[in-house]
């Protein structure tokens, strides 16, 4: 036997092996050369009819052989591994631009949205929050408010009556009262919710929410009022906007004042929004009334206090450029949805 | 109130302009609502006279007019009953054009040249009197319109707050626009008008707190056929006021001047004498605006001898009314109480131009110049007599001037910013308010003391004081502060959570949160809600909202159709909220409780490539139940079969925890759907909403280290017997040994009985068995699971399959 024998085989078996497609095929050749019947293990043990000057070089060229072999099977094996990988994914491949499984998906109101938002800037400076009721007497919606029986103020506040005396509050004020009763000072609250009024067109709904706040300590002024109401309006809007108090009127505040900001649109140049005045009417607010302060059994002159009031609905409507108050009621699908 | 630039600045004229006295207007609390022209631009309009006027040859309606218009002469035609030699009118030359279109072009008319057009009010734009041409006094011809009659002036129109009735004049803005700019006011001087005759009419004042203050006057002689002149005219249209007759007009013009309401009666209307009472119960009085109300005892009334003859302060009589053929005028100037005003004027539904002043307070002591104004007008338009002024009057029910005190240290306090005395001094005085002590004190700082001025009726504490000073001082003249408070940590409860996390759940659940009306269509609810009185509304807006919700479906379900109309497929929606009922409690005579409700209606997920579209069952909506009711930790849920009638029979629960039901869950009866018109298979569910809002705080509980083994068990039992029975007996059974049980299969066929009986099912139920602390051997969970069997065989009658 002589090294060219081994060569041949080699080079059969090398063909084999590259020409394994699977595992199956690889281990077919593995057995038919390094197998124990195998035709590499049968030229070894044919090293012994060999002269024994021969058998060291031989020995050593077949031994070359199966370790060249071994190594090779190992290889491919690896080889086709990969293969079948690389096919496997091929065939797994997906459209990626088919739209992805969903569940159906919910979200908030943005009304709610918007008085959270204003709870969280509040709660963060120290407030607390107080809902009240829906349905009032006409003390904490009125009387306690410093508006008597008859009082012109009544006529801005076109309300609904049930027979019994009790009403629907028109605005979130009498929560503030409720709040004085039974809390004593320092207090600083804030009372969100639904209120009710008999108007309705364009820019009006009978039911609507408002956000109301109210702080009672020594020596509040009427610079604390502007600051805190200031502050707020450019964190609502996250912009530096410019504010203006008006005097106004409301009868449990003394003195008043309406706040116009800065039209957020247009930022003051005026446009449809603002009715081209460059401004937007945001809240109305004022010193704590004295009345009111004793009417709810706090002292006016060891404490005072002020109240600021204003629409969630509008400032939703600000916010998001909303440009019909009607849309939040009727839960339209395809309305609420923008807001996820 | 409406009212005219050109009139304000003849009062009081500060050196600005238009924009910037609107912009004053406004910042002193007085907000400008409307600025509108008081006429169009009228270029080629002039003032001409007539010089000569003929019948038309051929149409005798119309009169050919020889016109001077201050450059020449000219000819126009015109059919106006009005024109007449000598008369100045209005004359609109070829080529203009006005402003209903009507372009005005030299041209024949019957055959006649005309070279221009004379113009009534109407066709100028100015009002509605289109009888006649304009009638015009004392102007050059030639000279345009415009500036003759002062028409580029405009219509300001300005929102009042209830406390500023004494800005309802021009006399009352004047005084606001000279306070603000420290300028005089330039006050009517209207010396008395000479008395022509003794004729008087007498007064009585039955309720003196009602009406204090009577001044009544008699005019004989008045010629009502004569117009108001057309300034006049003018102004109350640029007030928006109609003209009536010369004595409506004067009246109304000078409670527009000097903000004192006036009424005038025909004085051969009235009986004997005038009585200021409070109407007998029984008494009726028709309007001047033709209804007929029945008055009360409450009402204060200005009656004659046969009964009343206006409701004081608020409209007068049919009866009495003053026509275009009275001769002889009572003029009526009083003070009435603004609450019994209001309350008449609230009562009934009238509200004037008179009951507005009065209600908010007219100055008490502006009568006798008011009498004395609308005197000198009316004489000089109508011609007459005017008696003496008769003046019923009891000084002590007069409102007293309100004198209150200012503490600088407060002022200080309350403004937050320090105004030295000086300028507190300057802002008291320009407001006319009546110093009557100024003091220095060691705590306090300056202590003025003062009286209000009659026309201000919102002074009388300190704090109306510190507004004042404020407002003239100036609100952004104030420096912004935070407020200082002290850090607290507040308290935040550990076993609630708040309305906004449970909202969370509920969008994270894929619910979309609705709000929805708090008022309903009663219809609709008693459907939703049979047997429970709703809550009605004393004074609904419309019938489909005139009861107050008892429970959510009414406003979930509206939502639901309004959508399924728009074409949607699917629906998921919530809402928290109050809902309301009466109350058995005279304390709380409503009561309002929290509700959460939900309805899920449609496809169970959206429309999709991967999954055919499937309509959600009650599973999927009791999933989320379930779901939620974890999330709240509510003890021990279950859903017990119900029997509520708005549900289908077969497909609803109550929803009970820890032995109470806090809320129910089903499918809409395919009859409740149909009587609302929804597409079918609408699911709803309503939880207490405090129920919702607990969440006990979580416990740890030991995670045990053994292994888990399970075993699954396919039963065969009778249609009727629940799931929950199946659970609840091997709970029992198995104790704690049980870890976890899952109901994976529920399988019916007829072939499931030997004997072909169809009223079995088969459950697949597979048990999770743990030791606390040992591993259990297969020995101990055989015998648990024979324990298991014979329970299930035992109670339920139970097959092994």
């Amino acid at each position: 036997m002589s090294v060219m024998i081994v060569d041949e085989l080699l080079g059969a078996a090398e063909a084999d092996i590259q020409g394994a497609r699977d595992d199956a095929g690889l281990e077919q050749a593995r057995v038919r050369y390094l197998g124990r019947k195998g035709e590499v293990t049968a030229l070894l043990k044919g090293l012994g009819k060999l002269a024994p000057e021969e058998r060291p070089q031989a020995g050593a060229a077949i031994n070359a052989a199966k370790r060249r072999l071994t190594a090779l099977i190992a290889e491919r094996k690896d080889q086709i591994t990969a293969e079948r990988m690389a096919d496997a994914l091929a065939e797994e491949a997906v459209d990626v631009t088919l739209p992805g499984r969903r569940p159906g998906s919910g979200g908030l109101h943005p009304v709610t949205q918007t008085l959270a938002r204003v709870e969280d800037i509040f709660t963060g400076a120290g407030y607390d929050v107080f809902a009240g009721k829906e349905v009032e007497d006409d003390y904490h919606n009125f009387e306690a408010l410093n508006i008597p029986p008859y009082h012109p103020a009544r006529s801005m506040h076109d309300t609904f009556y049930f027979g019994n005396g009790t009403l629907l509050r028109t605005h979130t004020s009498p929560a503030q009262v409720h709040v004085m009763e039974r809390q004593a000072p320092p207090i600083r609250v804030i009372c969100p919710g639904r209120v009710y009024r008999r108007e309705s067109d364009l820019s009006h709904t009978p039911m609507f929410h408002q956000i109301e706040g109210l702080v009672i300590d020594q020596d509040i002024s009427f610079a604390h009022l502007k600051g805190t109401v200031t502050e707020f309006t450019r964190q609502f809007f996250e912009r530096d906007l410019k504010l203006r108090f008006r005097p106004s009127y409301f009868p449990f505040t003394e003195p008043s004042a309406e706040v116009d900001v800065q039209c957020v649109h247009c930022m003051g140049r005026g446009c449809r929004v603002c009715s081209h005045t460059g401004w937007l009417e945001v809240m109305g607010c004022g010193l704590v009334h004295p009345n009111a302060l004793r009417m709810s059994g706090i002292d006016p002159e060891a404490w005072s206090g002020f109240a600021f009031g204003m629409g969630g609905d509008r400032l939703t409507m600000l916010l998001h450029e909303v440009n019909d108050c009607r849309l939040f009621f009727e839960n339209d699908l395809r309305f609420l949805e923008q807001f996820r | 109130m409406k009212f005219s630039e050109a009139w304000l600045r003849e009062w009081v004229d500060p050196d600005i302009d238009r924009q910037a006295l609107l912009d004053q207007l406004t910042m002193a609390g007085l907000e400008v609502e409307i600025v509108e022209p008081v006429a169009p631009p009228l270029p080629n309009v002039v003032v001409a006279r007539i010089e000569a006027c003929d019948r038309h040859p051929d149409a005798g309606h119309l009169s050919i007019c020889q016109v001077a218009d201050g450059a020449g002469g000219r000819q126009v035609v015109c059919g106006a009953p009005n024109a007449r030699p000598g008369l100045l009118t209005a004359l609109a030359l070829p080529g203009s054009e006005l402003p209903g279109g009507v372009c005005v072009e030299a041209a024949q008319i019957r055959g006649t040249a005309s070279a221009g057009m004379l113009c009534s009010a109407a066709e100028l734009g100015l009002g509605e009197d289109a009888a006649g041409i304009v009638e015009l006094d004392g102007e050059t011809c030639g000279t345009a319109l415009t500036q003759a009659l002062q028409l580029d002036d405009v219509s300001i129109e300005i929102k009042l707050t209830p406390n500023r009735g004494d800005c309802l004049s021009l006399r009352g803005l004047a005084r606001e626009i000279g306070v603000l700019n420290s300028l005089p006011v330039r006050h009517q001087q209207t010396p008395p008008p000479a008395t022509g005759s003794r004729a008087a009419f007498p007064v009585t004042l039955a309720d003196p707190a009602g009406c204090p203050r009577y001044l009544g006057r008699v005019i004989e002689g008045v010629d009502l056929s004569v117009p108001a002149p057309l300034w006049m005219r003018e102004r109350l249209r640029r007030c928006g006021l109609r003209s009536i007759n010369a004595v409506v007009d004067v009246t109304n013009y000078v409670m527009l001047e000097l903000g004192q309401p006036m009424h005038a009666f025909d004085l051969t209307a009235l009986s004997k004498r005038i009585t200021v009472r409070r109407a007998g119960s029984g008494e009726t009085l028709k309007m001047l605006d033709g209804r007929s109300i029945s008055l009360g005892a409450q009402d204060l009334v200005i009656a004659d001898e046969a009964g009343p003859v206006a409701i004081a302060g608020v409209m007068g009589g049919e009866r009495s009314g003053v026509q275009a053929t009275t001769a002889d005028v009572f003029l009526e100037c009083a003070w009435f109480d603004p609450l019994t005003v209001a309350e008449t004027a609230r009562r009934f539904g009238l509200h004037t131009d008179a009951s507005h002043r009065y209600e908010r307070g007219v100055d008490h002591q502006l009568q006798p110049k008011a009498m004395d104004r609308a005197t000198a007008l009316l004489l000089q338009i109508t011609g007459g007599r005017a008696g003496p002024v008769e003046e019923a009057l009891v000084a002590e029910c007069l409102p007293s001037a309100a004198v209150v005190s200012l503490r600088q240290r407060r002022l200080h306090q309350l403004a937050g910013v320090a105004m030295d005395a000086a300028q507190v001094d300057a802002v008291l005085a320009r407001l006319d308010f009546q110093l009557r002590d100024r003091c220095e004190t060691e705590g306090d700082g300056v202590v003025w003391t003062i009286a209000a001025p009659s026309h201000r009726f919102d002074i009388s504490i300190e704090a109306d004081l510190v507004e004042e000073v404020c407002r003239i001082h100036g609100y952004d003249n104030i420096p912004d502060q935070t407020p200082k408070a002290a850090l607290r940590p507040r308290p935040k409860p550990m076993e609630q959570s708040g309305e906004r996390q449970l909202k969370g759940q509920l969008a994270a659940l894929g619910f979309q949160e609705a709000i929805t009306y708090s008022f309903v269509d009663p219809a609709r609810q008693a459907l939703l809600d049979p047997g429970t009185e709703a809550l009605a509304l004393a004074n609904p807006m419309s019938a489909d909202r005139s009861v107050m919700r008892t429970n959510l479906l009414p406003g979930l379900v509206e939502s639901l159709r309004f959508n399924q109309n728009r074409q949607q497929r699917r629906a998921q929606l919530f809402e928290l909220g109050l809902c309301f009922k009466a109350s058995a409690a005279p304390a709380e005579p409503i009561d309002q409780t929290l509700l959460l409700g939900g309805l899920m209606w449609g496809e169970r997920f959206p429309e999709s490539w991967h999954d055919k579209p499937e309509a959600a069952d009650f599973f999927d909506l009791k999933g989320a139940v379930e779901r939620l009711l974890e999330w709240a930790g509510a003890p021990a849920p279950k859903f017990a079969p119900s029997s509520d009638p708005v549900l289908h029979p077969g497909q609803q629960a109550a929803i009970v925890s820890d032995g109470e039901t806090i809320g129910r869950i089903g499918r809409l009866h395919p009859r409740v759907e149909r009587q609302l018109e929804l597409s079918s298979g609408v699911l709803i569910f309503e939880i207490d909403g405090q129920s919702a809002l607990r969440h006990p705080l979580r416990r740890f509980s030991e995670i045990p280290n053994t292994p888990r083994t399970r075993r699954d068990l396919a039963l065969l039992v009778d249609e009727s017997v629940s799931a929950e029975q199946v659970r609840e007996t091997l709970s029992k059974a198995l104790g704690n040994a049980l870890r976890e049980l899952t109901l994976f299969d529920v399988y019916r066929s007829k072939n499931l009985d030997s004997n072909g009986e169809s009223n079995k099912k088969s459950l697949a139920v597979g048990l999770t068995f743990q030791g606390a602390s040992s591993t259990l051997t297969d020995q101990e969970i055989g015998v648990w699971m024979n324990c298991a069997i014979k329970a299930l065989e035992r109670d339920l009658g139970a097959q092994l399959r």
